[in-house]
């Protein structure tokens, strides 16, 4: 792919995005889970018992909060869609991987939704002034480059799913049912210092906290082993990244499109 | 009085044919049922666990017992099958309807319009969820020491039934809403997530966060009260105000509702 189909490409879908701003910012309003659990955990004697401080706990929640926003992936849903509609042939046809369309498209819902995050993020700092800190450069860094890693790997796995679609009409029912495993074990509803140590060995063996937990802590400024954590996403990025690419290639094959 | 009692049959007899219908057709898609199963058990099992975290040994959760907050999350987990089940098929509806403009042909029907939209189809797919947290409420209500005595039996089936109005009103309203606004149907997005607080016992939550679920957004009388009422704990206060705030929300979704068809000029006009 170009630059010149890229820009093209990103801008058409950015004010594409724009038109949808409303639903963007409700969307963005909908993560509000880490907050919830941020309220309970501040107040729960189970926490100082832990060690977990209540600013740093402030500080992880927001960061999940953010990470999640950025991270999101919907390629199931656009792919369903697409190929009920029909649009999906002529996307075939076109001399261009219609996993760029969907990878655009996310990008540009992400600067749609920036202004709705920063302004969340802000009403949390003026209600909690003490957990404002800034993280040191190259920290903020490190959380950025997680962060996009783990959209990365969130797009990955979403599109593998969105191929298994060729195979079974069914396949959007696995991505339901691999949402639970992802909210019980990325860190969103708690950082995974408070799960006992066999269940936090669990999580880490699956790729769901370098989803949240492992950016979040970089980006809170918490206890994180960086360079462990970049090479198991590293890994998981190569595990999944061939599997989606050969699904995509084997389910084309199996495609008819709709009414044929 | 003879009038007024053959036409609550004439509604029973139609919710009857409604569901028997829905349940019917929703019959030939086992496989949904299986996912359905597993999603609720792997969602459970992972909310208990979260839940477990909160209680170290002699700890407690904003004064609440390990299996006191099981009663609270039994009953999030059933509200939560009956948003699936009825909810949000239903008054997912409207905004189709809205945008469709097939609204003219249920405001046709001899039957009342919110009646219809609101009990029309049912999905088995809460079912799982129903009979489960019915059962984690009865299990942990008798090892937390609740009293099965016939008075508060009767006190925590009104409270249940009052936190389902409740719970019913918000989405009916939300869903109102894309009467003038097609986009809003989203927010209801957004109430599902807000109501996740209600997994803890209100006092959970830190003191602002807690006005803010009780007089705000009324967390506390979806699954707080109704678990105190099975505890057989709760203040007659908290009762008095649950039935107040269910009364009001149903007649507020009602008053609503009228003023939005007042709004609503059909999709050809």
């Amino acid at each position: 792919m170009n630059g010149r189909i890229a820009r093209v490409l990103l801008s058409t879908q950015y004010a594409y995005m724009l038109e949808y701003r409303a639903e963007i910012a409700l969307w963005a309003l909908s993560g509000v889970l880490p907050f919830i659990m941020l309220g309970v955990w501040s107040q729960a004697e189970a926490a100082s018992s832990l060690g977990l401080d209540r600013i740093q706990l402030g500080r992880y929640f927001l960061a999940g909060f953010v990470v999640r926003q950025f991270t999101l992936a919907w390629v199931v849903f656009a792919f369903e869609e697409d190929a009920l509609q029909g649009r999906l042939s002529p996307y075939l046809l076109q001399p261009l991987h219609p996993l760029w369309r969907y990878l655009a498209a996310h990008l540009a819902e992400q600067a749609t939704r920036l202004p709705f995050v920063a302004a969340i993020a802000a009403t949390f700092f003026l209600l909690q002034p003490e957990t404002f800190a800034l993280a040191a450069p190259q920290r903020l860094l490190l959380a950025l480059l997680a962060t996009w890693l783990a959209f990365a790997l969130n797009f990955l796995l979403q599109s593998s799913i969105a191929c298994l679609c060729f195979w079974s009409e069914r396949a959007s029912a696995l991505e339901r049912l691999l949402l639970i495993p992802f909210l019980f074990l990325s860190g969103l509803v708690a950082p995974l210092e408070a799960y006992p140590p066999a269940m936090r060995q669990l999580a880490y063996a699956t790729p769901f906290p370098y989803m949240i937990h492992f950016p979040a802590q970089l980006l809170a400024g918490g206890p994180v082993a960086v360079a462990a954590g970049f090479r198991a996403m590293l890994g998981w990025l190569l595990l999944l990244l061939p599997l989606c690419l050969l699904l995509w290639r084997t389910g084309v094959r199996r495609y008819t499109a709709m009414g044929a | 009085m003879g009038g007024a009692a053959s036409e609550w049959l004439r509604y029973l007899r139609t919710l009857r044919r409604f569901w028997g219908t829905a349940l019917a057709s929703q019959m030939e898609y086992q496989l949904n049922l299986l996912v359905e199963l597993v999603a609720m058990a792997g969602n459970l099992a992972g909310s208990a666990f979260l839940l477990s975290l909160f209680f170290g040994p002699g700890q407690r959760l904003g004064g609440w017992r390990w299996e006191e907050a099981l009663v609270v999350l039994g009953i999030y987990t059933l509200l939560d099958g009956i948003a699936t089940s009825l909810l949000r098929p239903n008054l997912g509806q409207i905004v189709t309807h809205v945008q469709q403009g097939t609204l003219d042909f249920v405001l046709l029907k001899p039957i009342d319009s919110q009646f219809w939209l609101s009990t029309r189809t049912f999905s088995p797919a809460g079912l799982p969820e129903i009979v489960v947290g019915l059962a984690l409420v009865g299990w942990a209500a008798a090892r937390a020491g609740g009293s099965f005595s016939p008075t508060s039996l009767a006190q925590a089936i009104l409270m249940l039934l009052a936190s389902v109005v409740i719970l019913y009103s918000l989405w009916f309203v939300l869903a109102t809403t894309s009467i003038w606004f097609v986009k809003t149907w989203n927010s209801t997005e957004v109430l599902r997530a807000a109501l996740a607080a209600g997994r803890y016992p209100v006092s959970a939550y830190p003191a602002g966060l807690r006005s803010f679920f009780t007089v705000v957004l009324p967390v506390a009388f979806l699954t707080t009260v109704p678990a105190e009422a099975i505890l057989g704990r709760a203040s007659s206060r908290w009762v008095v105000s649950s039935l107040l705030v269910a009364a009001m929300s149903l007649l507020f979704s009602r008053l609503f509702w009228r003023l939005a068809l007042r709004s609503y000029t059909s999709a050809s006009s």
